[in-house]
């Protein structure tokens, strides 16, 4: 598992070496583990439709890290490095136009990233008054609800809420 | 149909071109710059329908996960739960039983004559046919009752399982859709009749959009769009999965590349989708239509009624899910409108850590800058057509 600063330029020898030829980037997406130094792997799908094989690599990168982009031995990185970008925060350089892609106009934040909520940080509706779409805060009328069923049969391990309660009183 | 923006200097203008557009397919806002009527440059804004499908999918169980597959390309769902199967069932090694490969073939087939009916009908619309449609949709009608008989819905079928399908086909149905078989590849010439040699649609098509081998591999191309322009690459045939490899079919393609070309692959792939879907009704097994191991599928009903152990199973299949061993894997599939993966991540417990969704229309709408430049602008809505997209599938 290379590191980016190892291969600071993106090299066409995959594409091109008559024992690799691996022409068709398949994918690149993002991968989140928190609790590492090197917080995301960057993974890359390959395909060689003339060998019939398929290629994994992982780049390995630390949150606000940059991964050289391969847009231009690949002209099809461009939209997946954009998402990756956009959903995880995952800086390319060398890349001709990083811009978000699937997410609203104005958006913050990377949804993909584990710490990111499910329910997102705002909400849109239309403002009758105002006679426009307004953005704000998320609020849910009852409380998000993750269930826990990894192994109902030994109960959870952590403190329920209204335990905690009723040991104050 | 489009709304004027901004006017530069000279002959170039910047228009919009959807969000909300009969010709776009779905919500997708091309921004396009203009010289007179030629297209310079078109910047697609996509992300209009993005639901956070691969976000969803990290906060639910495998199997409540399935039918978010059935929402990505929404005109052939089958074939989308398909990937996302042979992707646990790989991490599992869980064995899928041969009638069961029998029916996810057929079901397949079916999905890919929904798909490219739905395409190769309206794109004729975009330049101008209105039979088309109208003849093709009844089809699809049909078509959506085999779906509805074998899960219930005819749409959002979450018919295929992880070890198999969720139940077996009554031979009612089985017989059905022979009679199907027989009947289609008569609409398909009334249809080929209607298009291939009218003057209006090869002057709208041919020529138009072409992509040469050596485009079609930088833009990381897949499906039709890679048979189009003359290379013969299948994944049914060039990585088998299933029964594909004991199945008679050939695969089309094309010469030019052209949006044409695409047309005459996707009439050619229907009547070899027939002939598969036949051999599948002669060849189909009796047996299990789900794994009997009990590692993902739930007992029978009638084994509950008798069984403490059968019951609990059940029940722990239900809430807590199955637990898929640690590891990752990608496994694809040919869908109707290409290379369609799945790159699953498992931390080894019930639900997936990361599950990346390869769409291939990702990859076509990707080009449109390339295969419109120097185009006129009635030729955008021809070349998407000829892309077949989805946004259910683009924009997650």
């Amino acid at each position: 598992m290379p590191t980016p600063n190892r291969s600071s330029k993106s090299s066409p020898f995959l594409r091109d070496d008559s024992q690799c030829r691996f022409e068709t980037l398949i994918d690149i997406c993002g991968v989140d583990y928190p609790g590492r130094a090197r917080r995301f792997d960057v993974v890359y799908h390959l395909l060689s439709m003339r060998e019939n094989r398929r290629l994994r690599i992982k780049v390995k990168v630390e949150e606000g890290g940059t991964v050289p982009s391969v847009v231009d031995v690949y002209p099809a990185a461009n939209w997946n490095e954009r998402e990756a970008f956009d959903m995880f925060g995952i800086l390319f350089s060398g890349h001709p136009d990083l811009r978000r892609i699937l997410t609203d106009y104005g958006f913050e934040g990377h949804p993909l990233r584990k710490d990111f909520p499910l329910s997102g940080h705002v909400q849109c509706r239309y403002d009758e008054e105002q006679r426009r779409v307004v953005y704000e805060p998320v609020s849910l009328t009852q409380e998000f609800r993750n269930f826990d069923n990894l192994s109902p049969w030994e109960g959870a391990k952590y403190v329920l809420e209204q335990d905690a309660e009723g040991e104050g009183q | 149909m489009a709304e004027l923006e901004v006017e530069t200097e000279g002959r170039n203008f910047t228009i919009n071109f959807g969000p909300q557009h009969p010709a776009a397919h779905g919500v997708l806002r091309l921004v396009v710059e203009l010289d007179g009527e030629v297209v310079e440059r078109v910047d697609p804004h996509i992300g209009l329908l993005h639901r956070g499908t691969e976000k969803l999918i990290e906060y639910k169980t495998y199997l409540q996960a399935m039918p978010y597959f059935d929402r990505l390309d929404y005109v052939a769902p089958m074939n989308q739960e398909h990937a996302f199967c042979l992707a646990i069932e790989k991490l599992t090694g869980v064995e899928v039983p041969r009638r069961a490969q029998f029916i996810r073939v057929l079901y397949c087939e079916i999905g890919r004559l929904l798909s490219h009916l739905l395409n190769v009908t309206t794109q004729a619309m975009d330049v101008g046919a209105l039979t088309p449609p109208l003849w093709g949709f009844e089809e699809r009608e049909k078509l959506m009752v085999f779906y509805e008989r074998a899960s219930g819905s005819r749409m959002h079928a979450a018919y295929f399982r992880p070890g198999g399908v969720h139940q077996d086909l009554p031979p009612e149905l089985l017989e059905d859709i022979g009679e199907f078989c027989e009947t289609f590849p008569k609409v398909l010439d009334d249809i080929e009749g209607l298009l291939t040699d009218n003057r209006i649609f090869k002057q709208r098509n041919a020529d138009i959009g072409v992509v040469s081998q050596q485009d079609a591999l930088e833009w990381g191309f897949s499906g039709v769009m890679v048979r189009g322009s003359g290379m013969a690459w299948d994944l049914r045939r060039a990585q088998p999965y299933e029964v594909y490899s004991e199945l008679d079919f050939d695969i089309a393609v094309g010469k030019h590349g052209d949006c044409y070309d695409r047309y005459l692959v996707r009439m050619a792939e229907m009547r070899e989708s027939v002939k598969i879907m036949r051999q599948c009704l002669d060849k189909m097994p009796k047996g299990p239509v789900m794994e009997t191991g009990g590692k993902v599928a739930p007992p029978k009903r009638a084994e509950m009624k008798q069984s403490m152990e059968a019951l609990i199973h059940h029940f722990k299949l239900y809430t807590e899910g199955f637990h898929v061993p640690e590891g990752e894997v990608y496994c694809a599939v040919e869908a109707p409108k290409g290379e369609f993966g799945v790159y699953l991540v498992s931390d080894g417990t019930n639900k997936p850590y990361r599950c990346k969704i390869k769409a291939p229309g990702y990859m076509h709408l990707q080009a449109m800058d390339f295969l419109n430049k120097g185009h006129m602008l009635a030729d955008i809505a021809a070349i998407i057509g000829s892309l077949d997209v989805v946004f259910g599938e683009i924009d997650r």
